[in-house]
């Protein structure tokens, strides 16, 4: 069961799309889950051929429980469940693990260290993995709702969950995580004047919103301040080679989702807003897929439109920082000694500061601020 | 198309916006973003819909012409007789 957030303890499995014998590849839906923020589609990391279901429909366990083994191509067939622990690989030797072995290690909490390799060269793999989280006892989870009803949730019910679901997030974020705010106004004079440009010239379906322009402009800032898009490893941070920026969304009658546009970075500003307004619609309509909701590297927070000026968010475990956009303002701006009308925006970042100090996070504002001055080449 | 036709397609549309709201309590001289929870996205969707559907395009800068259901409904109605 997938960790879909730092505030989901479990998940019910609503229904399988692959059987025992069926070849899945890297991205396919495997399965759907019911989550406090709805129904999501679970993807598989690897391609091959899915073994053995190991949670049936309609049962619900704790994040971290393997929901089904799937033997990777090249792999033999996964010895029945359960197998004998495996001793540790031996003291001093460099183990090998496979990038998808490590990531799935991740996200059941197996150590790595006391996992031995059937791959080749004694390599861990991901069926290495799962045999081992298979054999752990079922973790600990302190803070795990009370078993749910039989029957599918109602729609009061699941918006009264995923409110406790949010506080336990934002209670443990505001317990564990030591924040601190910076905050910094940016004339957007150039990017709304381009903005109005490019949209005068596009077909209805293809313009842009100003919210992609400010997401491009934070994705291409953490190039240059890469401590923020991270995950706290307690004790460590461990920083993302991709940057994932969470979006995050209201939904309908209440609640909130922040969803991970991928690699964010690397979209062109019109595969950007393609990209965010399937995320946006899809997150309303409950149709998102679990690595939208696992990914996020930092989350991005707008309340502008509800004419906020200013937003101190709070961090989202085990993300390290959340910059918050405010409302586009028009307001006096001093502009080579005169006294002109520029539309501005409150950017704000919420950072750990076990993790960056404020010298950085100024840093990082400076660079948003600079490219939202270019955003022709956002 | 008839203006009470206009009035239904659109209702449509705003249906599928904002799944939500009681269409029947919607003011007709009040802006949508005052009495439905929606943002610009959705306002978005709702030019696209309203281009796709009605085959109007609305530029950026005339957004304020189909802020209401009245607005929009009598702005829709102009641009389509407008092409006769």
């Amino acid at each position: 069961m997938p960790q879909l957030g730092a505030d989901m303890a479990a998940g019910r499995l609503v229904a399988w799309y692959k059987q025992p014998g069926d070849a899945v590849k890297k991205g396919d839906i495997i399965a759907e889950v019911d989550t406090d923020k709805g129904a999501i589609d679970v993807e598989v990391f690897t391609s091959g051929v899915v073994e053995k279901i190991l949670v049936q429909a309609g049962e619900k366990v704790p994040v971290g429980t393997p929901l089904a083994i799937i033997r990777e191509a090249g792999e033999g067939p996964t010895p029945s469940l359960p197998t004998p622990a495996a001793p540790p690989a031996p003291a001093g030797e460099r183990q090998r693990v496979s990038p998808v072995a490590r990531k799935v290690a991740a996200e059941l909490g197996v150590e790595l260290a006391s996992v031995r390799g059937t791959g080749a060269g004694g390599a861990v793999t991901r069926a290495d993995v799962e045999r081992a989280a298979a054999r752990q006892p079922t973790p600990a989870t302190p803070t795990a709702p009370p078993p749910a009803p039989p029957a599918p949730p109602g729609e009061a019910d699941r918006r009264a969950r995923m409110r406790q679901a949010i506080a336990a997030a934002v209670t443990r974020s505001k317990r564990d995580i030591p924040h601190f705010y910076l905050s910094t106004t940016i004339d957007l004079h150039r990017a709304t004047t381009w903005l109005g440009e490019q949209n005068a010239t596009r077909p209805v379906a293809d313009r842009l919103l100003a919210g992609a322009l400010l997401l491009k402009a934070v994705a291409l800032a953490l190039r240059d301040v890469p401590e923020l898009n991270a995950r706290w490893e307690g004790p460590k941070v461990v920083r993302s080679d991709a940057i994932h920026v969470g979006v995050a969304t209201f939904l309908r009658e209440g609640g909130l989702v922040a969803p991970a546009l991928h690699d964010t970075d690397r979209l062109s500003l019109d595969d950007l807003m393609r990209k965010l307004r399937d995320l946006v619609n899809r997150a309303r309509q409950g149709e998102l897929r679990s690595s939208e909701l696992s990914d996020p590297t930092i989350t991005v927070t707008s309340l502008g439109e509800q004419g906020v000026e200013t937003v101190y968010g709070v961090i989202y475990p085990p993300q390290v920082a959340i910059v918050g956009f405010g409302k586009i303002v028009e307001r006096p701006w001093s502009l080579g000694g005169q006294v002109v009308s520029r539309p501005l925006v409150t950017a704000t970042l919420s950072a750990d500061h076990r993790v960056t100090d404020g010298h950085r996070g100024g840093l990082f504002l400076a660079a948003v601020d600079a490219r939202l001055q270019e955003p022709s080449r956002l | 198309m008839r203006k009470d036709e206009i009035r239904s397609r659109v209702l449509t549309i705003l249906s599928t916006i904002a799944p939500e709201a009681d269409l029947s309590r919607l003011k007709p001289d009040v802006p949508f973003r005052d009495q439905l929870d929606v943002d610009s996205m959705d306002m978005l969707n709702f030019v696209i819909a309203i281009d796709q559907e009605l085959h109007v395009a609305i530029p950026e800068t005339e957004y304020a012409k189909v802020a209401t259901l009245n607005a929009c409904v009598d702005h829709v109605s102009a641009m389509l007789a407008s092409r006769g």
